[in-house]
């Protein structure tokens, strides 16, 4: 299932295996103090995280020591300690669900609890259109219309609704890409427990938080009665480190993670992301890295909150929070180092996410067609990425390029920030004079496909290099396409190239 | 994903009591599925006397449940499929926007169940024109039902009349998914199934025995314990469970 190995010149990671006999769930008399409850967090200082390497230890002291993820299911169930392999109810912060899911949802809601029942807190629901929405599919709209009247019952304080189909703009409330959305609304924090009906909800994991995708049946549960059952996971440590090369983006990263564990490497397992390339990473970069958790098959990953955490969510949220973070002691099923400055530029291959390849490789594959966008490269650092490809290269691209900001926000970031380095250009400027497509109402568009006049969606066999998270069979439309998942910089350089193409070609 | 607290004598096994069977059970969709679908009207039959191959009419006939009221086996024909069978091609995005919890949109969600594999599967699970499936058992290799959380993939697959799934490992989104609702039961094996198995071969599974026969080759499986969702399971999903658990009240009528 795996893919064969990037570099063959030299390893770019390193794994160790942990020893697992040493889990145990031994009762401790180490008692959950007062502060640590939910009701009474508040905002710490914070440090930067230790960066010693862990070591294997087998004193008696160990026995608390937990990872991040068991830390924050620890406190989320009201217990003093966790350990992998145990099932607990957990208290959710926050639920989140959209116009494919939640339909659904409230409909087995109602059927649990009651017609008239109600949701356990109605300010801890989000609740987001953005699959299915520029489309004149009528059970598409009606989903929406679905969304809304259970919003207005419920009388639930986030409903990011859009009733003027025909024009995004006109709709103020309307944001976009649900995992995006939450982050640029301020719903993710540090140490909380967010739960969405959707797989890429892992991507909050950026924000130090556990967040995970659940069903349908789940999420009525959830709504209810405000609590989940799940099992503590596991966690892989992958210990990133270096200064990230100018020709690399946290997808390029993912990716070669992906490669090298495969598609279900990670699978009921929590992602830790750390070392001083993490570091390094902005939020939005983050959110890419913990976006494809869900395609190495993790339940979540989790990147340690900083300042750089912090300084985001400043403007976004006046919630108080408490990150938490591994004991130093704290035990990992396995550790997976990299040299950041041995990676190049990456693609995964038709028809899997663990496919991975060098983009330089593949420079003969001819392409049809280009898509950035979705929560995965569709955010606003993934625009001002390629607008610096294509602003080097001065030339225009070769084959149709579609661009679909995430969220409003993003579309208004694309027309209106100046990409650094690019003379006072916007974005949109300089996918104008590419000859790019012009950017699209946000949505996910057709990262999944969608019903069939969704924009860019793939109805014919074709080629396609994607800042998207998934290219299995059918994936973006039609079944024998093919779908190359890259970084933005690699999209664009693509683009230009009319063939798949490694970015340092355009960039210096 | 049940507390490690409850049916401590739990084996691993289910132990199913006749008073409850999985899938007609306190599942959310149970209302959903006509009476068609519920396989105590149809006694079992013969494996020489199954009308496999005339069963165009009643939905009845497509699919040789048996009938016990403990409900511990799965009797028809599987349908084979091999790794990394994502939900895109279970049930592929463009069909989403049917809601599950509505009986209507639920059976034509069912119509639809693998539609998205790819060319390269001859047979397909649903022939052309019909709503249902005439395969009890999926079997699978690796990773079954990775990708999206969409639930939408183990209610297709319920939908259109499967039963179960042998694969030798899941996707942790679909196979909770699968406990959750209670539309098809997600068991695993060991042993690589996928290639010694062909679709269309007839199998029996006996659950209280945690074994696979297929009669067309006359080869046995081991069946893993179900392990820890046991008691979910058993229980009827999650929304059973709790109840049972006293985590959230029984329902009022």
């Amino acid at each position: 299932m795996a893919s064969s190995a990037i570099a063959s010149n030299s390893p770019a990671f390193i794994k160790k295996d942990v020893d697992l006999s040493a889990f145990s769930s031994s009762a401790s008399s180490f008692s959950i103090q007062k502060t640590n409850k939910r009701n009474s967090r508040k905002i710490v200082s914070v440090m930067a995280p230790q960066q010693s390497p862990r070591s294997p230890s087998t004193s008696g002291s160990v026995k608390t020591a937990m990872t991040m993820t068991e830390k924050i299911l620890a406190r989320a169930s009201e217990k003093p300690q966790l350990s992998p392999g145990e099932n607990v109810w957990v208290n959710v912060d926050l639920l989140m669900t959209h116009d494919v899911c939640g339909p659904g949802s409230f409909g087995i809601f109602k059927k649990e609890f009651g017609e008239n029942a109600k949701v356990w807190d109605r300010e801890k629901i989000v609740i987001i259109p953005e699959h299915y929405i520029f489309t004149k599919d009528e059970r598409a709209n009606r989903n929406v219309d679905i969304l809304r009247e259970f919003c207005t019952e419920q009388n639930i304080k986030y409903f990011y609704d859009i009733k003027d189909l025909g024009n995004f703009r006109a709709n103020p409330d309307y944001k976009g890409v649900c995992h995006v959305a939450l982050a640029q609304e301020g719903h993710c924090r540090p140490g909380e427990v967010l739960l969405g009906t959707d797989s890429h909800t892992c991507t909050a994991g950026a924000f130090g938080q556990f967040a995970t995708g659940i069903g349908n049946t789940d999420a009525a549960f959830v709504l209810g009665t405000g609590k989940i059952l799940l099992k503590v996971p596991p966690t892989l440590r992958f210990v990133m480190d270096g200064e990230m090369p100018n020709y690399l983006l946290a997808k390029d990263l993912i990716l070669q993670i992906i490669g090298e564990i495969s598609v279900s490497g990670a699978t009921y397992k929590s992602m830790e992301f750390v070392g001083t390339t993490v570091e390094s990473l902005t939020m939005e970069e983050r959110m890419t890295l913990c976006n494809m958790v869900i395609e190495a098959g993790g339940k979540n990953g989790v990147v340690p909150a900083d300042s750089t955490t912090h300084k985001y969510l400043e403007d976004k949220t006046s919630l108080p929070y408490e990150p938490v973070y591994s004991d130093e002691q704290a035990r990992f099923l396995s550790e997976y180092r990299f040299d950041i400055s041995k990676l190049e530029p990456l693609v995964a291959k038709p028809h899997s996410p663990d496919k991975c390849a060098l983009a330089r490789e593949c420079k003969d594959v001819k392409i049809d067609r280009v898509y950035i966008g979705s929560c995965t490269g569709g955010k606003t650092e993934d625009f001002l990425a390629a607008a610096k490809v294509f602003h080097a290269s001065g030339k225009k691209v070769k084959v149709p390029t579609f661009l679909v900001p995430a969220t409003q926000k993003v579309w208004m970031d694309v027309y209106s920030l100046p990409v650094p380095g690019c003379g006072g250009k916007t974005c949109s400027q300089i996918f104008e004079e590419a000859g790019c497509d012009t950017p699209a109402s946000p949505t996910c568009g057709a990262c999944m496909g969608g019903p069939r006049d969704t924009y860019a969606r793939m109805n014919e066999p074709q080629v396609c290099v994607s800042t998207t998270n998934r290219n299995f069979p059918g994936r973006m439309g039609h079944k024998e396409s093919q779908i190359y998942l890259a970084s933005p910089y690699t999209a664009a350089a693509s683009a230009l190239r009319g063939y798949v193409t490694d970015p340092r070609e355009f960039l210096i | 994903m049940a507390a490690s607290t409850a049916s401590a004598a739990l084996s691993g096994n289910p132990n199913l009591t006749s008073s409850h069977k999985p899938h007609a059970s306190l599942s959310p969709h149970s209302c959903l599925r006509f009476s068609t679908a519920i396989s105590r009207k149809f006694p079992f039959k013969s494996l020489t006397t199954i009308p496999f191959t005339t069963a165009t009419t009643a939905a009845s006939t497509r699919r040789s449940t048996t009938v016990t009221a403990s409900s511990t086996s799965f009797h028809g024909l599987c349908y084979v499929v091999h790794d990394n069978i994502d939900t895109d091609q279970i049930i592929p995005a463009e069909y989403l926007t049917l809601v599950p919890s509505n009986p209507d949109e639920y059976q034509k969600l069912g119509s639809y169940a693998f539609i998205g594999l790819p060319s390269s599967y001859e047979t397909r699970f649903i022939e052309a024109g019909e709503l249902k499936t005439k395969y009890t058992i999926v079997i699978a290799g690796q990773n079954f039902g990775c990708g999206s959380s969409r639930e939408h993939a183990p209610v297709a697959l319920g939908a259109a009349g499967a039963r179960a799934v042998v694969a030798e490992s899941y996707a942790r989104i679909f196979f909770r998914n699968s406990v959750s609702t209670g539309e098809v039961y997600p068991l695993e094996t060991e042993v690589r199934i996928c290639e010694e198995c062909r679709t269309g071969d007839v199998v029996t599974i006996e659950l209280g025995e945690s074994k696979l026969i297929n009669h067309t080759t006359g080869k046995e499986y081991k069946l893993n314990p179900v392990g820890d969702v046991g008691p979910v399971i058993e229980a009827g999903g999650i929304f059973a469970y709790a109840r049972k658990t006293g985590m959230i009240p029984a329902q009022t009528a």
